[in-house]
């Protein structure tokens, strides 16, 4: 279970712009490991998506992966050609997105699709498409019978769940869910949540979880990486990481998020002063200082690195 | 009593009939669907009431309806005893009601007028409602409102696009302000926002509310939100009010199936219910 | 911040100036442009002779070639003469001015009517929105040069015969500006139908705003962009439609022709030789109209931002 199926060193992402560059990924590295659910986590703009969208190469041009190194398994994707990373997209690894009509096509039947991309993938006969594609739909709870409807005879969660049968129909190696029940209302999330959960352990594939909730996070990942300004605050398993947050990021992400369980009129939540820079705008040293309430002085000119401990905050490194 | 706001058995039926010459050729009834059906609720005055409910459930509809967007199909809206889809009503009696009630809405990129200065979206209502007298004044109110959201004098100049979407929440509840409103409908006034500006403006509001003593009725999805932000809660299921309580009753004991599966729905950060810690 | 910079230095920095930049077909066809709308403005200035000052023409000078001394007077022309001895620099710049003035005038007209029929269907709906669309939809069933040539023809045939070559221009612009109001009028319908779901009109309906108000303070600034990019083509377009109903006769009188009339008159000549009669007129339509276009294109593909 320890295997890392992917690993992302050091990735830079740059967009070249009139007033010099954007950076919206620095110096990003992480592992995910074999059938685990990761999860990344950070107010929008942070750089979750695109950092997903490196891994499967899909950044938009004129951006382009400036430095660093992504392996899937022992094989380096982050240089492929176009073909190349077609055979890698949608084969070992799939995307979900938020908005189910991204990745469904209206016109035609939701068979026809899983049987094509079944049949793109994976070296096997129409009949056995077929069949893999009928199981794929029980699988996700939606009636086989329903085989041959369109998209929009769907309600949104139920077109989320073809979407996850439509993600795993190749078999991948990891799929990057990207805000995949933001749009659905909480009951339906609850559901499309414990689907992707228990299909990624049966099936054992990865899944990199990209969120703003964290409740999101705390209820279906293992481990969890914050993000702000493109840059990792604090990675670490789920549990630890949630109940003794290091990084005064991730506290305040926790603290300002309501509760269900606590809380009434009177509480006044905590918030966090202040908006995530824009890139043009990036502050010097650590990203975070202009809304840090606990800023040591070289915070403001000195950028912290994610050493061992898994946290970058001069709060639990040395100078 | 001091019930600022009485909702009186409302429906509202949307008509969603193809043209009637299709309907002629294809041999069609009529479709109607009842998006609020026979609710009844009051407000009392400095008090928040929450709706909640999924998508498409009515929230909205009631919001439009309890501010005169909309008209009802049937029901009574009173607002401090008065009614406000009376049409016996004259022009100025209706405005006097229309200006005590405002609304914050969901998107901070489509409520601000794109075109429009930050210091003229202010000082509109305060020149319709002819809430001021010259343009001192005027602008004097403008730096006031902008003061109250936590935003600077100087805002007045900039365009809605220089803000983020937290300080154009703040712009659009400024903007509330103005006509000195008792009543303000939030239709889910933090949905679109990051959890660390949501709880900038969820405890703006609350700051308002103590300092001006407005009634709101406070329109989301998000029962975590609820808890902090309602005195009383109504759970509303396709048009229909399921169960109303005081929140914490609501929350803690939960009556209906409905609002039970809501609840257990919340993603929890800490999940106590199985005591793992 | 940005706020305290001049108008002038954001327009500097802005992104509009930056895309227009990187566009070489865009600043060659926005130089052409204003060149000629310059020669028509100052076409009194800049223009070699007056072409419409019948004392000052030599019929002697008449189908003098470009560049050549005539073989009577020895004076020379950078364009050649007409049959009549007409400078055709001068002519064209002069009819230059009179393709710009329809042209522009025309298209003002059909984006006023168009834009008021196109807010008022888009944000009453109802009868009145089906009421203005079917009649679009017929006027768009003719195209619009017939439309043209009809009012223009109805127009001649109400007026005394004196006031006709007076009226002509008038009536030109009228029966352009008529044909030409459906896309102004589909487009905004569209966008205004957009723009009054959006909350900001909802909050002006709270604040006590009328509709008329709502439509003129709110809307219509939302809805300008793409109204400016179309007025663009139909710019084009329309000059094109004059160039069509001169040449056929039925535009601009000889007494003040158009780059039209002169390439009606300019095509009586091609056969027999006196090419530079039609070629220059006609090339100068042809810049006019094509950069027009393109600078059109280019507007529009700038202020979409889903096509970036
Ligand atoms: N095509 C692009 N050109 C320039 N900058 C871009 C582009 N796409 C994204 N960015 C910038 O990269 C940064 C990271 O964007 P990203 O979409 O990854 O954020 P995110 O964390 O997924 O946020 P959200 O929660 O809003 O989805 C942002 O500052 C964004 O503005
Ligand atoms: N103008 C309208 N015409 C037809 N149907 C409408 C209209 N407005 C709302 N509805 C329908 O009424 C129901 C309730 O809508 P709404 O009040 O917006 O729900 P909520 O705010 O709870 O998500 C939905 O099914 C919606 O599609
Ligand atoms: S490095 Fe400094 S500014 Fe950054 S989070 Fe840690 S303490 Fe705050
Ligand atoms: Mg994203
Ligand atoms: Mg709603």
């Amino acid at each position: 279970m320890s295997e890392a199926i992917l690993s992302v060193r050091n990735l830079r992402v740059v967009f070249p712009h009139r007033h010099g560059e954007l950076v919206p990924i620095d110096d990003i590295s992480f592992d995910v490991k074999k059938g685990e659910i990761i999860g990344f986590v950070g107010e929008s703009g942070a750089g979750k998506s695109m950092t997903g969208a490196a891994i499967i190469g899909l950044i938009d041009p004129p951006g382009y992966i400036d430095q660093g190194e992504i392996w899937l398994k022992d094989e380096r994707i982050d240089q492929l050609g176009i073909s190349a990373t077609n055979q890698i997209r949608g084969r070992r690894i799939s995307m979900v997105f938020q908005d189910p009509l991204t990745s469904l096509n209206p016109l035609r039947t939701i068979g026809d699709q899983l049987v094509e991309t079944i049949l793109t993938h994976l070296p096997v006969s129409a009949d056995e498409a077929r069949r893999k594609a009928i199981a794929g739909l029980e699988e996700v709870d939606i009636d086989p019978e329903r085989f041959n409807a369109y998209p929009h005879e769907f309600s949104g969660g139920m077109r989320q769940r073809v979407v996850i049968a439509l993600a795993l129909s190749a078999e991948p190696e990891l799929i990057i869910a990207d805000e995949p029940t933001t749009a659905l209302d909480v009951s339906v999330q609850a559901q499309v949540l414990e689907l992707l959960k228990k299909l990624c352990r049966e099936h054992g594939a990865s899944v990199i979880l990209i969120t703003h909730d964290m409740g999101v996070i705390a209820e279906t990942t293992d481990r969890v990486a914050v993000l702000y300004a493109g840059r990792l605050a604090e990675i670490g398993d789920t549990q630890t990481l949630l109940l003794d947050p290091q990084h005064p990021y991730t506290k305040g992400l926790i603290a300002s998020t309501p509760s269900v369980e606590y809380g009434d009129i009177s509480t006044e939540l905590f918030q966090i002063t202040g908006t995530m820079p824009r890139l043009d705008a990036l502050p010097r040293g650590c990203a975070f200082h202009p809304r840090c309430e606990q800023a040591l002085t070289h915070c403001a000119t000195k950028r912290p690195q994610v050493e061992q401990n898994r946290v970058a905050c001069w709060l639990y490194n040395d100078v | 009593m001091s019930d600022f706001i009485q909702i009186e058995q409302l429906c509202r039926r949307f008509d969603l009939s193809e043209p009637w010459l299709a309907r002629m050729i294809y041999r069609k009834p009529k479709r109607f669907l009842d998006a609020v059906d026979n609710v009844s609720f009051a407000i009392e005055r400095g008090r928040t009431y929450a709706l909640v409910g999924e998508s498409g459930s009515g929230k909205s509809t009631i919001a439009r309806i309890a501010v005169g967007l909309l008209g009802p199909s049937s029901g009574r809206i009173l607002i401090d005893g008065h009614n406000l889809h009376d049409r016996g009503l004259s022009q100025a009696q209706h405005r006097r009601i229309r200006q005590r009630l405002q609304m914050v809405f969901q998107s901070p990129y489509a409520s601000l007028n794109p075109r429009w200065r930050v210091g003229n979206i202010l000082a509109e209502p305060l020149r319709t409602f002819s809430l001021v007298d010259g343009r001192q004044a005027e602008q004097r109110r403008v730096n006031e409102l902008l003061e109250q959201v936590g935003l600077s004098a100087s805002d007045a100049r900039r365009f809605p696009h220089e803000f983020s979407g937290g300080q154009r929440q703040r712009i659009s509840i400024a903007r509330a302000l103005a006509s000195r409103p008792d009543f303000i409908v939030c239709d889910e006034p933090t949905s679109a926002l990051d959890v660390s500006v949501q709880a900038q403006v969820l405890n703006l509001l609350k700051e308002l509310q103590r300092d001006l003593g407005l009634t709101y009725l406070f329109i989301t999805h998000d029962l975590a939100v609820v808890r902090v932000m309602a005195h009383r809660i109504g759970v509303l299921k396709s048009g229909q009010l399921v169960e109303e309580q005081d929140t914490a009753t609501l929350i803690e004991s939960p009556q209906s199936d409905y609002t039970k599966m809501l609840i257990r729905s919340a993603p929890r950060i800490r999940d106590d219910s199985d005591g793992a810690h | 911040m940005s706020t305290q910079k001049s108008l002038m230095g954001r327009f500097r920095d802005s992104d509009f100036l930056y895309d227009f930049k990187r566009s070489p077909v865009t600043v060659v066809s926005f130089v052409i442009v204003v060149m000629l709308i310059l020669l028509a403005v100052l076409a009194d200035l800049v223009a070699p002779t007056n072409p419409f000052d019948a004392g000052s023409l030599n019929l002697m000078n008449g189908f003098t070639p470009p560049m050549q001394p005539n073989a009577f007077t020895g004076e020379t022309f950078y364009l050649g003469t007409d049959d009549q001895g007409r400078d055709l620099l001068s002519a064209i710049i002069f009819g230059l001015r009179v393709s710009l003035f329809v042209g522009l005038t025309a298209v003002i007209l059909a984006m006023v009517l168009g834009v008021s029929l196109g807010l008022i269907a888009g944000y009453r709906g109802g009868w009145v929105d089906s009421l203005i669309m079917r009649a679009a939809d017929i006027q768009v069933t003719f195209p619009s040069i017939l439309i043209a040539m009809l009012i223009f023809g109805i127009a001649r045939g109400l007026l005394p015969p004196h006031m006709r070559d007076e009226l002509a221009i008038t009536v030109l612009i009228i029966a352009i500006g008529l044909s030409e109001w459906v896309p102004f009028a589909r487009t905004v319908r569209g966008t205004t139908m957009v723009e009054k779901e959006k909350e900001y009109v909802q909050a002006a309906r709270l604040i006590g705003l009328g509709r008329g108000q709502i439509m003129l303070r709110h809307i219509l600034p939302n809805v300008l962009s793409p109204v400016l990019v179309i007025a663009t083509i139909t710019l084009a377009l329309a000059i094109i439609a004059e160039a069509t109903l001169s040449f056929l006769g039925v535009g601009a009188p000889p007494t003040e022709p158009s780059l039209g009339t002169l390439i009606r008159i300019g095509q009586d000549f091609l056969f027999s030789g006196e090419w530079w009669i039609l070629l220059f007129p006609a090339t100068t339509l042809l810049a006019l109209a094509l950069s027009v276009n393109l600078l059109g294109d280019w507007l529009r593909d700038t202020l979409n931002p889903r096509l970036k």
